[in-house]
């Protein structure tokens, strides 16, 4: 089964495969990760037939390891996505995201009257609940939700 | 030395039950004396983003009682923020002409803002709907004096407990206090579940209620709030409702001794003047009291009590 997936994107020698992306989600994905601009061998595949999703999308990044923190701000758009370390063409370490407990600067808050939307401020949330995605920001107090989530371009 | 020193205050929440004490505690020294100059070296900034005329004057009146010179303005109109200056610009800028900042702005959450942008702290004058903690601050401190305390009251909120920050701020604020809560509102206007969450998360218990007649006899306090024609989609509802939360003194047969009115004003006609002559009137005292509370905020804040 692994192999097979590597003959569509191929494999890389070393660095993360991060797997199970929603096709939707996996231009996000690489923005939240901050990937838009990363000066190595950055392998993108999408609408690959998944067993667990129908189509899926897989982005490969070589000679780049992220950490648990990193990794959990994509959870957002990506709930089921599973990270896997690659050594020397071997898995050597394959863990899951977690949504966060706090949310910075990747949503935008859904109040229009917020500060956030009316001048250059960093968005912050505090996660209250992770079901829904109810997010509470930091200066209006509002809750943002999954429906109303909305990320900076 | 108070653990309020150079603190911020923007949201109610970021104050212990044991500082609204404090404050509470300093302030009836201010009721007893409320001219003493202990604030002649400090420079009192005001910044009015949007019309106000109780809460502005109550803070002007305030620090000038303890000797403070004020600056600000009342009307953005005539400031560079008409120029399209940002309020990070603006804040940063007053941060080094004051010791301390007083902000009103429309924009819910620029309070927080603006402390984060601040070198000096900022108390929070309204953030839009959001929070007006001085508010809360001045309500806590006319229910315990005229209850004798804080503890184990019953206290009925009336009125647009939807869109009321007061009314989310005193409930979180006597969630402290084992209070029992009478939410009085038409059906459109109930308490946001997150606020009722607050309640339940302190172990406390709300009723709800359509009618106020049926919460007359139980109060300690109530709380009187404005339902405006504006939050009804439908004019016809409001006009069924729109009586419903309406207090008259008649309505007063059978309350408590010990019960009194409060309300953040302004009033419209939810309480009708023939109740300002009874006894259990309180809300304009209560408005002065905000001038002996918000005394107390700035001193305590400043380092000075």
């Amino acid at each position: 089964m692994e192999n097979k997936k590597e003959m569509v994107v191929s494999a890389i020698e070393n660095g993360t495969v991060i797997d199970h992306i929603p096709t939707d989600a996996v231009y996000q994905a690489i923005r939240i990760l901050g990937l838009e601009n990363y000066k190595d061998e950055l392998l993108i595949g999408n609408y690959l037939a998944s067993g667990k999703l129908g189509r899926k999308g897989i982005i490969k990044i070589k000679n780049k390891h992220f950490t648990k923190e990193e990794i959990n701000k994509i959870a957002l758009v990506a709930p089921f996505v599973t990270i896997i370390n690659i050594e020397n063409f071997k898995v050597v370490d394959k863990f899951s995201a977690d949504i966060p407990d706090h949310v910075d600067n990747i949503v935008r808050c859904a109040n229009p009257k917020c500060i956030t939307n009316a001048e250059a401020v960093a968005t912050r949330f505090e996660m209250v609940d992770k079901e829904t995605l109810k997010m509470r920001c930091h200066y209006c107090e509002k809750f943002t939700t999954r429906e109303t989530m909305k990320f900076i371009e | 030395m108070s653990t309020l020193k150079g603190r911020n205050l923007i949201s109610i929440t970021d104050f212990s039950r044991e500082e609204y004490l404090e404050v509470l505690d300093i302030a009836e020294g201010f009721e007893a004396n409320p001219k003493q100059p202990i604030l002649t070296d400090k420079v009192v900034a005001t910044l009015f983003f949007e019309p106000s005329t109780r809460t502005r004057l109550s803070f002007e009146s305030a620090a000038n009682q303890l000797g403070a010179r004020i600056i600000g303005f009342s009307d953005p109109g005539a400031t560079s923020l008409q120029k399209g200056e940002s309020l990070h610009d603006t804040i940063t800028m007053v941060s080094s002409y004051s010791d301390l900042i007083v902000m009103r702005n429309p924009k819910e959450g620029s309070a927080r803002y603006a402390s984060e942008v601040a070198t000096v702290p900022v108390i929070n004058a309204g953030d839009g709907a959001n929070q007006h903690p001085t508010q809360c601050m001045l309500d806590l401190y006319s229910i315990r004096k005229t209850q004798g305390t804080l503890e184990n009251l019953d206290i009925a909120m009336v009125g647009d407990l939807k869109y009321g920050r007061t009314v989310h701020s005193l409930v979180q604020a006597m969630c402290n206090f084992n209070a029992t809560f009478h939410l009085v509102s038409p059906q459109e206007l109930k308490l946001p579940s997150s606020v009722k969450m607050s309640i339940k998360n302190a172990g406390l218990k709300y009723y709800q209620y359509t009618e106020l007649r049926d919460i007359i006899g139980t109060a300690d306090i109530i709380y009187m709030t404005r339902v405006q024609r504006e939050r009804f989609p439908d004019q016809m509802e409001y006009e069924r409702v729109k009586d419903s939360c309406i207090l008259t003194a008649d309505m007063l047969k059978g309350c408590k001794e010990n019960m009194r009115i409060l309300h953040p004003l302004p009033r419209v006609n939810e309480i009708t003047t023939d109740v300002d002559n009874t006894p259990y009137a309180y809300y304009f005292q209560q408005a002065q009291n905000g001038v002996y509370v918000r005394q107390a905020l700035m001193a305590a804040i400043l380092g000075v009590k």
